[in-house]
């Protein structure tokens, strides 16, 4: 029987720093002392960035006019008081004019925006089949089950693309035209609707069937159009890479927006005369009125906007940076109040 | 074997053998050829094939299994067993809801997922814990034990698995019993052993036991072989207390005894025939008494070695009938937590409500409107908006499922398991000298620690060292004060404390200067040589010490080495040498004046009215006695006739006694005795000592006397005489009286001799013992006086009951005032004994004549011969016999506080605990509980207690020393609760803030239970993302540091209080949360509004913002950042991003409806979302931020205060007194009041800092009301311990250890600095005090209950049964009140 003086017993915990505790730590101590030069800080920070923002987006212009066509709004009134009737409503066109004083800085992006619009409720939001828009053959014959019941026709056959929000793609057409010189003629404004949608969602995620024999009908064949639709997904552009699930406006109006009033983009203007902008004069957008949204109460807009390095026109951002901001500043001074005050009392205690 | 339905014998009518079945078993010896083998040797074949076969399934071996789950039913148990857990069926009914496509919110399999990973991390830990008892349980069943082999015909090792039923055993001294056994033979020649059942009932007294009747009378050795009586007894029951049966001493078939069947028929029960035969059959038949089973998990002390036959095995002994397996507990925060819970349950289903209403109105609203967003049904018909808000109530209760965090309950399991991690792992919560550290064995209570209200502890034992040391006494009505000796006491405990001592004290110098030269001279010498030993290996020695303790119980040299007082001594020996003198003259006593002979008397019933065995030291394991001399006691009058008539003196010329007595006293250096010691004499003893050990050693020279002697050889050979007591109360007089010279030499069951200086020896003849029982509380021998020739009655008991008994005196003649003045005096004495906060004894002694002893003797035999009742029998002989009695004196005893406790104590107090001690058994307990409550509560709210309180196992933690308490209390406690407390809020605070962005989302989806969250990270969320830095800061975060905490106990209120989570926090916390997530809703929302963001565009900024408000709102509750803290906030945002960027980056056609391919890719090229991310949570979080920060500069609490301070001035600290009065002290009479505190402070509370120099008797004079106990067995007292002050200062405990390295070196320091006298404590003992904490009716809020038990030997398992005081309202308490425990508690050995 030994018994070493050194050995440790068989229970003896370990002494270090983690096992009793004792890791090094840094220990604040929120007061008004250590918040003081927080709040001010974080609010001198804030009013900053909030009064670059603010004039960065005020920096940005936006023209939008609603073509909904309530009465007596224009001439598209007439055409929204023609689709209530009729079931596929008639095609039907209006225009909107209007004129620029100035240059309105480009680029420019021509935007539709539709109010009251819930592209993300539950129902309709998973109404899609992602498989079958990046052109996999056997989801092309067989959407899933969430489409229903846009799933498959009257006639049995699979609807490509299948799901309420292909279903309810919106399919009003612009074309911008602007009249350089007073009574002068209306030369079309190039619109670039090439980009329009993310470059991952056009190269990527939305992909055209395999083409039977050279042919996109063909690869079509055996499916049909959405009942909304008046033609097939193939013919929705004559361009072949424009066309089918890779049409653009297709891919855009598929990224379902998160708010029920949204916009997306219709096209670019960056050709031509137009890249600097559009320059002063009158301008006109031919409108071709297809999408029925007044029936539930919806508003459908035409923006122009020119864009800046944070995006579209945005004021909100500022104007709550510079709040916040306010804000630390004057939580700064009350500590600063507070400091002064409780900051003699503890010297008190300590004398 | 056991034979008990079995047809092998008993050939009887099947109905007969169905009833036998169900009342009793019977066993028969192993060893013998199974019945109806006809040659041994075919027998012996069959048995040992049969005991190969395995046991039939009746006949429960001794193995022990504890384990839930085997291979094949893990699965199925253990889920079935986690779907008793109701927020399981929660998540798995959330989980399964998914299915259904109407309602489904995710996909199917992801949203199980979670459910799936908590299911599997449950099991998994479920399994681990089954490992580990597995693994204990092996360890248990591979323990040794010496088993008589019917081939090898000796005892042969065997693993204590193995050990049948019927089966012998033989134990050694400081041996675990491993079955039930029955005691058939000890090494004791009266057939005596003591046992230790604190394993089981927390007893530290000894207990005896005796050898069945019939085997005790056998003079040779026990032969297994020999064995073969079948016994009766009892089915395998629960009750401790309780064993019936009968042995039939013959080797055929047990003869029923005619009427067996018809008594049973009649309902009595068949032990009252075995029982009544048993007295008359002169052995033939044997009843059986619970004083004959020795349980498993006890302990045997003081015997050399018995052996007995296994009655029951393993799962079937009473101890682990006892254990009813493990039980969980549910912590006073975690029920708070669940009914907040509820509050969720109820927010989510208003929520739900609201958005089915809100879609059922939407519904209406556009689906006859040719929306074009309008999905109708598959089939394509329309949707009613009713079945849409049904649907869709059900989907929200889907999506909203966050709020019922399902990520808490796996946190909260976590984080408590570090909790128990980190507090079984604190240094300073180890001790040294047992290698024990504290054990936590209820996992998940351990924030309790932090709200304990009131504290109800065991005395003795827990609070006290269990050294029972003679401090003064009263004899006569003379008292003797005992000084020197109270110096001697003195500097033990100076000798404790010199280490940690830093500043010197005035008080206990000058002191030292009052003791006489020789005193001091040894004084120095003891502190010097325990100071060196200590220095040079504290372990080693006191490992050692308590190895050589082992030998005998209660008898530490503080016990032992009793400095007597100078004046009695001189009467003592003036008694002495006049009785020398006329001894042989008729009436010898009569010679001493009354008080003289008082003082003799006293002394002689110091010594003898004990049941305090003597032994030798050269062979621990004998008794001084020759074998052959055995008498049987008085048992008939005609015996009592013969054996009175003149006797000579047994005294003769022997004195050995006296000699060890000289010699140790002079050994010790005490110049108080100056008898000559020789060492002719010594050699004489020791020559003496040798055919004794002839005598008793054996064939099987064990391990154990091996060691024995080789102890014995590493010693220096010490020839006093040890004292084997059942209590140590009982020691210590023995030993006190041995410090007069008046010395215990010899007991045998007839017979006790006492050795004095010149009378020599004397030679009592022992007539009754009549032991101690709670309800008389005193106990007596009936003895005839060697040098008087009277029978006389020598009683020791509690004075509140032998002051009652006295002989009435008249106050008419001289003597009878005389006499009642000395009452008077004993009285006061005895009260300054107890406001001492001594242990009090009477001692009386009343003189019989032959007639009135003959009449007594009479009624004795006839109540001890009476079959039934004759326990109810003897206690009336004996209320009978101690009356009129005459009193001699009285003593003081001290159980000395164990180290720290008054500080402890005192810290406690200042922490707001009330200290609550229960002394002695429970029978009384209710009833001393509701009187001193009465007395020392002026309120109301008494504690009432059940009075059929029964012991209950319950320990969750096992301390090794009273003073951990303060630290695993004040220190772990408070950490526990405050951190699981932050960490519980802040998971409510961060469901709901994360629910709260789904619900504000509905107003702009039609309330379609639409999510813009994508359900990944709505699913994973909780699980991934946000679940380490809460964990990190709950494991970790120290809301006050360490030394701050010890220094003002009274931050401990604030859990008290449930300052960290009350339910107004908690509503404060969710109207933060709703702020917050409207705040971080919004922002977004406004920010991204009337722009072509698509909804996961949108959507995952505002989870990146949910993460980074989360993190930063932990930020603001961390109170300390470690590394980790840095580590794993980094981590979860780099882990956000990661699996963010990987898992948007993985498919592109993947996870509908989200789709959320490039999503994150794209944003992170967005400026916008930077600018959110930036703001959003700093705007979320302002109105946070200003209130703490305003809170902790305007209205601190007092945490905040003790951390600031604690920054401060750090400095400030060592000077606690500031600290206190200063930082935290003026606060305190506001929180005063608060909830739950029924019990008000009565005493004026001493400041504890308070810094009194010595131990001298005024330093502990504060008013306490003191135990008044008897010396077997404590009487029930609960006691209002009053917080002491210190009885030593010791400022080194103030000192807080500033620096890592300063509370290492105290760490060491404190473990070094242990009592000398623990160095001898109790052998196998670890001193680990079992605490459990139960939570009373609520308005009582928590109480921490421990008393004390014993550690195995091994030390890895152990098991404590404590007496819990059951509340009279425990109708009140919730059933889950008993549900949840670690599982690895109460295990059974």
């Amino acid at each position: 029987m030994t018994w070493s003086a050194t050995a440790r017993g068989a229970h003896q915990p370990d002494n270090t720093a983690f096992t009793q505790q004792r890791l090094p730590a840094w220990q604040p101590l929120l007061s008004a002392s250590i918040a003081l030069p927080l709040f001010f800080c974080a609010g001198l920070a804030f009013i900053g960035l909030g009064l670059g923002l603010y004039y960065s987006s005020n920096g940005i212009k936006e023209l939008e006019y609603d073509y909904t066509g309530d009465s007596g709004t224009g001439n598209c009134s007439v055409c929204a008081a023609a689709d209530q009737g009729r079931a596929p409503p008639p095609p039907c066109s209006c225009a909107w004019n209007f004129s620029l004083p100035e240059l309105f800085q480009g680029p420019v992006y021509l935007y539709y925006e539709l109010t009251n619009f819930y592209q993300n409720n539950r129902r309709y939001g998973v109404s899609r089949d992602d498989e079958q828009l990046s052109g996999l053959p056997s989801a092309l014959r067989h959407p899933v089950n969430e489409c229903a019941p846009y799933q498959l026709s009257a006639a049995g056959l699979p609807i490509a693309p299948c799901g309420a929000i292909a279903n309810s793609l919106f399919n009003d057409s612009f074309s911008l035209w602007h009249q350089r010189l007073p009574g002068g003629l209306y030369v079309e404004v190039p619109l670039d609707r090439s980009g329009i949608a993310w470059w991952t969602d056009y190269h990527v995620k939305f992909r055209n069937p395999p083409l039977v024999n050279g042919s996109l009908a063909l690869a079509f064949q055996g499916t049909a159009p959405p009942p909304n639709w008046r033609r097939p997904v193939y013919e929705l552009s004559p361009d072949p890479n424009n066309t089918g699930f890779i049409n653009q406006d297709f891919v855009v109006w598929m990224r379902t927006a998160a708010l029920p009033t949204f916009r997306k983009l219709y096209a670019r203007i960056r050709q031509g005369n137009y890249s600097a902008g559009l320059p002063r004069g009158a301008y006109r957008v031919n409108i071709t009125y297809n999408y029925p949204v007044r029936a539930f109460g919806g508003h459908k807009l035409l923006i122009f906007s020119s864009i800046s390095w944070m995006g579209g026109k945005n004021p909100f951002l500022g104007i709550a940076y510079l709040v916040v901001g306010s804000l630390c500043i004057l939580t700064g001074f009350v500590m600063l109040i507070v400091y002064i005050r409780y900051q003699d009392q503890d010297d008190d205690d300590e004398e | 074997m056991e034979r008990e339905p079995a047809g092998t014998e008993e050939p009887g009518p099947p109905g007969r053998r169905r009833r036998r079945e169900g009342r009793t078993r019977t066993v028969r010896s192993n060893l013998l050829p199974p019945p109806g083998a006809e040659d041994p040797a075919a027998g012996a074949a069959k048995g040992e094939r049969r005991r190969r076969r395995g046991c039939p399934q009746h006949l429960a071996d001794n193995r022990l299994k504890t384990t839930k789950y085997t291979l094949l039913s893990f699965l199925p148990k253990n889920l079935f067993e986690q779907f008793h857990r109701p927020a399981n069926v929660y998540f798995v009914f959330i989980a399964l809801l998914n299915f259904v496509p109407a309602v489904n919110a995710f996909q199917p399999g992801l949203a199980l997922a979670p459910v799936l990973f908590i299911l599997a991390i449950t099991a998994f830990r479920d399994l681990w814990e089954d490992y580990s008892r597995h693994r204990s349980d092996h360890k248990i069943n591979h323990l040794g034990c010496l088993v008589f082999s019917r081939e090898e015909k000796k005892y042969v090792n065997r693993f204590w698995k193995e050990i049948h039923v019927g089966d012998f055993v033989r134990l050694r001294c400081n041996e675990i019993f491993p079955a039930d056994i029955l005691l058939l033979s000890s090494s004791d020649p009266d057939g005596l052993c003591h046992i230790e059942t604190a394993n089981l009932d927390g007893e530290t007294n000894l207990k005896r036991r005796q050898v069945v009747r019939g085997f005790s009378e056998l003079v040779s050795e026990f032969n297994p072989l020999t064995f073969t009586s079948v016994i009766e007894c009892e089915k395998p029951n629960n009750d401790l207390s309780r064993f019936r049966g009968c042995m039939h001493s013959s080797s055929v078939l047990p003869v029923i005894p005619t009427g067996w069947t018809q008594l049973k028929a009649k309902g009595q029960a068949a032990f009252s025939v075995c029982q009544a035969r048993s007295i008359h059959d002169n052995g033939k038949k044997a009843g059986l008494y619970k004083e004959n089973l020795l349980l498993r998990g006890c302990t045997l002390r003081n015997t050399d070695a018995v052996v007995g036959i296994v009655i029951y095995a393993g799962h079937e002994t009473k101890a682990l009938l006892n254990n009813s397996g493990p039980r969980y507990k549910r912590s006073k925060l975690e029920r708070q937590m669940n009914c907040d819970v509820l509050w969720c349950v109820l927010l989510l289903v208003c929520m739900s409500l609201f958005s089915a209403v809100g879609h059922g109105l939407w519904i209406w609203r556009y689906q006859e409107k040719k929306s074009l967003f309008y999905v109708p049904t598959s089939d394509g018909s329309s949707l009613s908006p009713v079945t849409a808000a049904v649907y869709s109530f059900l989907t929200m209760i889907i999506v909203l499922q966050v709020l019922i965090p399902i990520s808490l309950y796996v946190s909260i399991e976590i984080v408590k398991a570090c909790q128990v991690y980190f507090i079984n792992q604190d240094v300073q919560l180890y001790d040294e000298e047992t290698d024990s550290q504290l054990q936590c064995r209820a996992l998940n209570i351990t924030e309790d620690l932090g709200q304990i209200q009131y504290i109800f502890s065991d005395k003795t034992g827990t609070l006290t060292e269990n050294k029972m040391v003679f401090r003064r006494c009263t004899v006569s009505g003379v008292e003797y004060s005992h000084d020197a000796n109270a110096q001697r006491l003195a500097r033990y405990q100076e000798a404790d404390s010199e280490e940690e001592e830093v500043v010197p004290r005035g008080g206990s110098v000058s002191q030292r200067g009052s003791i006489g030269s020789h005193q001091s001279v040894r004084v120095v010498h003891r502190t010097q040589s325990t100071k060196s030993h200590r220095r040079t290996g504290s372990r080693a020695e006191a490992k050692r010490a308590s190895m050589l303790s082992k030998h005998t119980a209660f008898s530490s040299p503080m016990e032992k080495d009793i400095t007597p007082d100078p004046k009695l001594l001189e009467k003592v020996s003036e008694c002495d040498k006049s009785l020398a003198v006329a001894r042989h003259q008729e009436h010898p006593l009569a010679h001493l004046s009354p008080e003289l002979s008082d003082v003799f008397d006293f002394f002689i019933a110091l010594t003898i009215c004990n049941t305090v065995v003597v032994t030798c030291p050269d062979q621990p394991r004998t008794k001084v006695r020759v074998r052959f001399e055995l008498k049987s006691p008085v048992k008939t009058i005609e015996d009592f006739l013969r054996r009175f008539t003149p006797s000579c003196l047994t005294s003769g010329c022997s004195s050995i006694g006296s000699l060890a007595a000289n010699k140790s006293n002079h050994k010790s250096g005490s110049s108080f005795l100056s008898t000559p010691s020789s060492d002719g004499m010594l050699l004489r003893l020791e020559s003496l000592g040798q055919p004794t050990s002839a005598i008793t050693s054996n064939s099987y020279s064990s391990q154990a006397d091996d060691w024995a002697s080789e102890l014995a050889q590493e010693q220096e050979p010490d020839h006093e005489l040890r004292y084997e007591a059942e209590s140590p109360d009982e020691a210590a007089l023995v030993y006190a009286a041995r410090a007069y010279n008046c010395v215990l030499v010899e007991r045998l069951h007839d017979q006790v001799s006492v050795e004095l200086p010149h009378l020599g020896r004397l030679t009592f003849d022992l007539l009754h013992t009549l032991g101690f029982d709670s309800i008389r509380k005193r106990m007596s021998v009936v003895i005839r006086h060697p040098l008087t020739n009277e029978i006389n009655v020598y009683t020791k008991g509690a004075d509140s009951v032998v002051m009652d008994l006295l002989q009435p005196c008249s106050s008419v003649d001289a003597r009878g005032r005389h006499q009642k003045k000395i009452r008077s005096k004993t009285q006061n004495y005895l009260n300054l004994y107890a406001a001492e906060g001594l242990r009090t004894l009477c001692i009386a002694k009343r003189v019989l004549s032959k007639e009135e002893y003959a009449c007594w003797l009479q009624s004795h035999l006839e109540a001890e011969s009476s079959p039934e009742n004759s326990e109810e029998l003897l206690f009336q002989s004996a209320i009978r016999l101690e009356t009129n009695l005459h009193l001699l004196g009285a003593t003081g005893i001290e159980d000395r506080l164990q180290d720290g406790v008054p500080e402890t104590i005192s810290k406690l107090r200042q922490a707001g605990l009330q200290i609550w001690v229960l002394t002695g058994d429970k029978q009384e307990t209710a009833v001393n509980i509701a009187y001193a409550c009465k007395l020392l509560d002026h309120d109301e709210e008494v504690i009432t207690l059940n009075a059929t309180s029964q012991a209950v196992m319950a320990s969750d933690f096992a301390v090794p020393k009273f003073r951990y308490l303060e630290r695993l209390l004040i220190l772990h406690g408070h950490w526990c609760y405050s951190r699981l407390a932050n960490m519980v809020l802040y998971f409510f605070y961060k469901n709901t803030m994360f629910v709260g962005l789904l619900f504000w989302f509905q107003f702009f989806c039609g309330f379609s239970a639409s999510a813009m969250i994508d359900q990944w990270y709505l699913i994973f969320f909780n699980l991934l993302f946000s679940s380490l830095p809460p964990l990190v800061t709950g494991v970790l975060d120290r809301d006050v540091p360490a030394n701050v905490l010890q220094t003002n106990p009274q931050l401990y209120k604030s859990g008290q209080n449930m300052e960290e989570y009350r339910p107004r926090t908690f509503w404060f916390n969710m109207a933060d949360a709703t702020f917050q997530s409207l705040v971080c809703f919004s922002i977004p929302y406004l920010a991204y509004y009337d722009s072509n963001v698509d909804l996961f565009t949108w959507g995952t900024p505002i989870v990146t913002i949910a993460l980074l408000t989360f993190l930063l709102h932990l930020g603001i509750e961390t109170k300390t950042w470690t590394w980790l803290n840095w580590i794993t906030c980094g981590f979860s945002v780099l882990l956000f991003f990661t699996v963010a960027l990987i898992y948007n980056a993985s498919c592109a056609t993947c996870y509908p409806p989200s789709n959320p391919y490039w999503t994150m890719q794209a944003l992170l090229g967005d400026p916008v979302f930077y600018l959110t991310c930036l703001m959003t949570p700093v705007a979320a979080l302002l109105p946070r931020l200003f209130f703490r920060s305003l809170q902790g500069s305007v209205l601190p609490t007092q945490l905040q205060l003790a951390r600031q301070l604690a920054r401060k001035s750090p400095r400030r600290h060592r000077t606690p007194k500031e600290t206190s009065a200063q930082g935290c002290l003026p606060k305190d009479s506001g929180t005063e009041h608060s909830v739950g505190r029924t019990v008000s402070v009565p005493l004026s509370q001493p400041s504890w800092h308070t810094q009194q120099p010595a131990c001298s008797p005024e330093a502990s004079g504060e008013p306490s009301t003191v135990d008044m106990s008897m010396a077997l067995r404590e009487h029930t007292l609960l006691e209002r311990l009053s917080a002491p002050a210190p009885r030593s200062s010791t400022p080194g405990d103030a000192v807080p250890g500033g620096c890592p390295e300063e509370s290492k070196v105290r760490a060491a320091s404190t473990s070094r600095v242990t009592p000398l006298s623990s160095l001898f404590s109790l052998p196998t003992f670890s001193l680990l005090n079992w605490i459990s904490s139960w939570s009373l009716v609520s308005r009582l809020g928590s109480v921490l209950q421990f008393a004390r038990t014993e550690q195995l030997a091994d030390g890895q398992t152990g098991r404590g049964l404590a007496v819990q005081p059951h509340s009279g309202r425990s109708g009140l308490q919730g059933p889950d009140h008993r549900l949840l425990i670690g599982a690895s508690s109460r295990r059974s050995q």
